[in-house]
């Protein structure tokens, strides 16, 4: 079983560090890649120093495109399972063998670690808790069964979903749409518990401005993906 | 308008000649400056045409058909630069694997 931690980073030289050992100090073999999109800070050499591999884009792409080229790599380097960890320091690595454990469990095709589930370390301001509610109902219908935590980060995917994404993945905000584009190749997800804390250093992309174009681009995001639907889940 | 349109043609030829416009890009805007020219000549279809959409006054209506015609042209824009950005997003990403490919390369073929 090959296992790949991918970190997707822009301009996080003050967490990336902390984030690569607290991941090797939990699980110490299993190699660590750092997708860099193009920081203009010293991430790439922290990360480095901190034992990690760099793929270090030479544009900035954004989230969606740098998780996909993380994705890509680790497909094309056979590998069979691949843990996405924020490096921003948010995601507590201590979960990542809950996350593993469920993927290989379950045989599903993702595995979302999520912070509603024991309640524990819930860390959204109010605009993010209300968007949290209203894309949980909105994806109640579409993926025909309930999700706690859409706009989770803190995802594993198999091969089979690392096969899918390497091929398309939604670019911006991706989170919630992935999970309609799982959910058009009816493939399975499930949710476990991990914890959430307090960004350890650096500014979240979502601006205010920002925060106010995020649903109404994946809203459209969900709804083009709708209409690419093969079929209903059996 | 008439004299709007030549100015377009005009301006865009220019750009061409000194390759600021690709000639492929330019055929959107040349043929744009035409159809407005030929409308703006035409005062029997201008009259026609806004009858057509309930205009009273035919200018307004040829300043209408231009800004469709405009609407038209940057619809074409927006799918050329969408496909530009998927383009440059898959290549950026292989730049990234084939970078982070050689250089894993380079590693294991270093002499001790």
């Amino acid at each position: 079983m090959k296992l790949l931690i991918l970190i997707p980073a822009y301009n996080e030289e003050g967490a990336v560090g902390s984030v690569i050992k607290e991941v090797r100090a939990v699980i110490p073999d299993v190699p660590v890649l750092v997708v860099d999109d193009c920081s203009t800070d010293g991430t790439v050499n922290v990360a480095r120093e901190s034992g990690a591999k760099v793929l270090a884009l030479p544009y900035h792409l954004g989230l969606g495109g740098c998780v996909q080229a993380g994705y890509r790599l680790a497909f094309e380097l056979d590998y069979d399972y691949v843990i996405r960890v924020d490096g921003d320091g948010q995601h507590d690595p201590r979960d990542i063998p809950a996350i593993l454990e469920a993927l290989e469990r379950e045989g599903c095709e993702m595995v979302i670690g999520s912070r509603f589930l024991n309640g524990s370390g819930v860390h959204s301001g109010f605009l993010r808790a209300l968007g949290i509610v209203f894309f949980r109902a909105m994806l109640r219908p579409i993926l025909g069964r309930p999700v706690r935590d859409p706009t989770s980060g803190f995802v594993g995917v198999n091969r089979t979903a690392l096969a899918l994404f390497s091929r398309s993945f939604p670019l911006e905000y991706p989170e919630i749409e992935a999970l309609v584009v799982l959910q058009r190749k009816r493939f399975r997800f499930v949710e476990v518990p991990s914890r959430m804390r307090p960004r350890r250093a650096g500014r979240t992309t979502i601006t205010a401005l920002k925060s106010l174009y995020y649903p109404v681009h994946v809203l459209l995001g969900v709804f083009v993906n709708v209409l690419k639907f093969e079929g209903r889940r059996k | 308008m008439a004299v709007f349109s030549l100015v377009m043609a005009g301006l865009v030829l220019a750009s061409v000649r000194r390759a600021h416009i690709r000639v492929e890009y330019s055929v959107s805007w040349l043929a744009a400056a035409m159809a407005l020219l030929v409308l703006s000549r035409w005062r029997g279809f201008q009259e026609w045409f806004a009858r057509s959409i309930g205009v009273g006054d035919p200018t307004v209506a040829l300043l209408m058909a231009g800004g469709a015609v405009f609407l038209v042209v940057l619809y074409r824009f927006s799918m050329v630069m969408s496909h530009l950005k998927d383009a440059n997003i898959a290549l950026t990403q292989h730049v990234a694997i084939l970078e982070f490919r050689l250089t894993s390369l380079d590693e294991k073929i270093q002499p001790r």
